[in-house]
């Protein structure tokens, strides 16, 4: 049984399947869900195509890990509607709940019992038993590398190998869509790479669908497409390449020991407004030079950073031109960050979303 | 998977499958923690060496009949105590599969919720049931003496208490994301519940209002039923009591009322 019958074998990790062939796998319409007064989700609308990698990207309290909780069937939503496989979640929650494969933030696997205890027991849960369930076992510890492990005890495991495993019980029934919520949380940069490899080719074995949330661009650009979140509404879908060439060709960021400092004189040299973000200094996407000065050419001008450097070449560590990413796009959109202003790469363990909390009924 | 709106699994297996991996995992994690048998079993049974020697010969609870000693009367109620600890450790396994995200995993699986609720509840059934098995094995040192009609009572009235528990002790957990908020439930209603069940005392000798309550107490009469089967004539005619079949019809019902409400709890699916 192949996953889905509409998805495409041949689709590459990261590109988008045509839409106009096929019917959405995820369905979204108007979709909103209140919690007394405060407004966790509001007309969200959008769908996900089959054989696509979707990223819901926004920071956190954005309402990306109460939509996930909507398509998984936990939630519901105070108005409009959620389509998994053209079925209604609230309508149809158990058939929904068959096509899907979910791996939450919070481990889902029994620490107590061994990897394929585990996996066994998800087997059960959804009716799989006996050599049936048994060849899938073989199949899936094979297919993640944990065939040496399969008699440990889930506890015993490194992050890296849990997650892996969590992968393999969400797989296990063979899903139309997984559902992944932060799946890079917690893991060191290694885990977190070979996460990612996994992912690539099972989506290019596959075409299944999957829709992620993050925080993080890095994860985000992988895939075919993106949903900006912020505050409940969706500010943006598009491709990461397509939201990233509205802004611009061009960006310079400068890295100073004292970015306060030299952020004022910054602009009155440049006559720009100069962004201080992670503890660097962004100059406006597509605008190197100061206003005016280029006469609407599209092109960077390099003189610039002669001229940065000329200036105040003593206290700059670097100067860097690159393209906008998807954090200036949505700085651009919403005037405010994903990352927000704190350092680092914002890898969010400490901060819990509003709405995300694993207990089910009270809202705040 | 062409019939888009019907589950492909609708057969009995869809039912008795999970409900009897989620009731194993219960049996298999207890087993495997150590520490869990020793609390649940290892508890109650110094309870019943320390209160019922210490207290025993100073303070006599009014109502005892004569003859009777302190450790024979109080052994039934130990007896339950050990049913009743069973049920809350497994009420504190709802919110600890909770938190740590392994119940999500379930409830995202096309699982019924009656049996998740029933895989849950009979796990803290049969261990319950099982430690309080074991535990009758004891009663010739207290002084009872075990016939065959004995123990099919006891048994049967140990059964339908560890259920009525679980159940309720399911109920009081499912909402719950803190072990710390259950430990109010257990020191002001599960605890209270088995004090004042005349495992300690008999209602008899109670003052009024005590005795009000312990008619009220659905645990009271589970605990009659296993006084029933487990006290000589004389003992239960000085004590009173109902006739076994009471308590024990009492304690089903509270019993598959507390099923009943532990279902539709789960069953309900979260409102924004």
């Amino acid at each position: 049984m192949k996953p889905s019958p509409a998805a495409n074998p041949n689709a590459t990790p990261g590109e988008s399947v045509n839409p106009s062939a096929q019917m959405a796998m995820v369905g979204l319409r108007d979709l909103c869900l209140s919690y007394g007064e405060h407004r966790a989700l509001r007309d969200i609308s959008f769908e996900v195509w089959r054989g696509e990698r979707f990223a819901l990207l926004g920071p956190n309290g954005s309402g990306k890990s109460t939509l996930l909780r909507i398509l998984s069937t936990l939630l519901r939503p105070s108005s409009g509607t959620a389509e998994v496989d053209g079925l209604d979640t609230t309508a149809h929650p158990a058939a929904v709940r068959n096509r899907l494969g979910v791996v939450f933030q919070t481990p889902g696997l029994d620490i107590k019992l061994s990897v394929a205890e585990n996996l066994r027991f998800q087997g059960y849960l959804f009716g799989l038993s006996g050599k049936k369930l048994a060849a899938r076992v073989d199949q899936v510890l094979e297919r993640f590398g944990l065939e040496s492990r399969r008699r440990d005890k889930v506890e015993t495991l490194s992050g890296g190998l849990k997650r892996r495993a969590e992968l393999a019980k969400a797989l296990l029934h063979r899903p139309a869509l997984l559902l992944l919520d932060e799946p890079s949380t917690g893991l060191d940069p290694a885990a977190r790479r070979n996460f990612w490899d996994t992912l690539d080719q099972l989506h290019a074995e596959s075409g299944l669908t999957i829709v992620l949330t993050t925080h993080l661009m890095d994860e985000a650009e992988r895939c075919g497409r993106v949903a900006l979140l912020d505050q409940g509404r969706t500010v943006a879908v598009d491709t990461p390449g397509a939201l990233k060439r509205d802004l611009g060709e061009s960006k310079v960021v400068i890295e100073t020991p004292r970015p306060a400092e030299l952020k004022p004189r910054l602009e009155s040299l440049l006559g720009l407004e100069v962004t201080l973000r992670d503890g660097k200094l962004h100059l406006p996407p597509n605008q190197g030079t100061p206003a005016g000065a280029s006469g609407g050419e599209k092109g960077f001008d390099v003189s610039v950073i002669q001229r940065l450097l000329d200036q105040f070449g003593d206290e700059i560590t670097a100067v860097r031109l690159g393209r906008p990413t998807l954090d200036d796009v949505f700085l651009a959109r919403t005037g405010r960050t994903i990352t927000g202003s704190g350092d680092g790469d914002g890898d969010g363990d400490e901060i819990r979303e509003a709405g995300e909390n694993v207990s089910p009924g009270e809202g705040p | 998977m062409t019939d888009h709106t019907a589950s492909p699994i609708r057969d009995g297996m869809a039912f008795w499958l999970p409900t009897w991996s989620l009731f194993a995992r219960e049996v298999l994690r207890f087993v495997r923690q150590r520490n869990r048998v020793i609390g649940s079993l290892g508890t109650p049974l110094l309870f019943w060496v320390l209160l019922g020697s210490g207290i025993g010969e100073s303070m006599r609870p009014p109502g005892l009949g004569q003859g009777m000693g302190y450790l024979t009367y109080f052994f039934p109620g130990t007896l339950m105590l050990v049913v009743l600890f069973t049920a809350i450790f497994s009420s504190f396994s709802v919110i600890q599969d909770r938190n740590e995200g392994f119940l999500q995993g379930v409830l995202v699986a096309p699982v019924p919720r009656l049996a998740i609720v029933l895989g849950k509840v009979m796990g803290g059934t049969v261990l319950g049931f099982g430690q309080g098995m074991l535990l009758l094995l004891l009663a010739p040192l207290a002084g009872i003496s075990l016939g065959w009609e004995a123990v099919l009572g006891a048994a049967a009235a140990i059964f339908l208490s560890a259920l009525g528990l679980s159940a309720l002790g399911f109920l009081m957990a499912w909402r719950m994301d803190s072990v710390q908020g259950f430990h109010a439930v257990m020191n002001l209603l599960l605890m209270p519940m088995w004090l004042m069940s005349g495992a300690l005392f008999p209602a008899s000798g109670a003052s009024p209002w005590l005795r009000w309550a312990m008619v009220a107490n659905p645990l009271t009469y589970g605990m009659d039923a296993l006084r029933g089967a487990l006290h000589s004539g004389a003992e239960r005619a000085a004590m009173g009591g109902q006739p076994p079949w009471v308590g024990l019809a009492v304690m089903g019902a509270f019993a598959v009322t507390m099923l009943l409400l532990s279902v539709w709890v789960a069953s309900r699916q979260e409102r924004g």
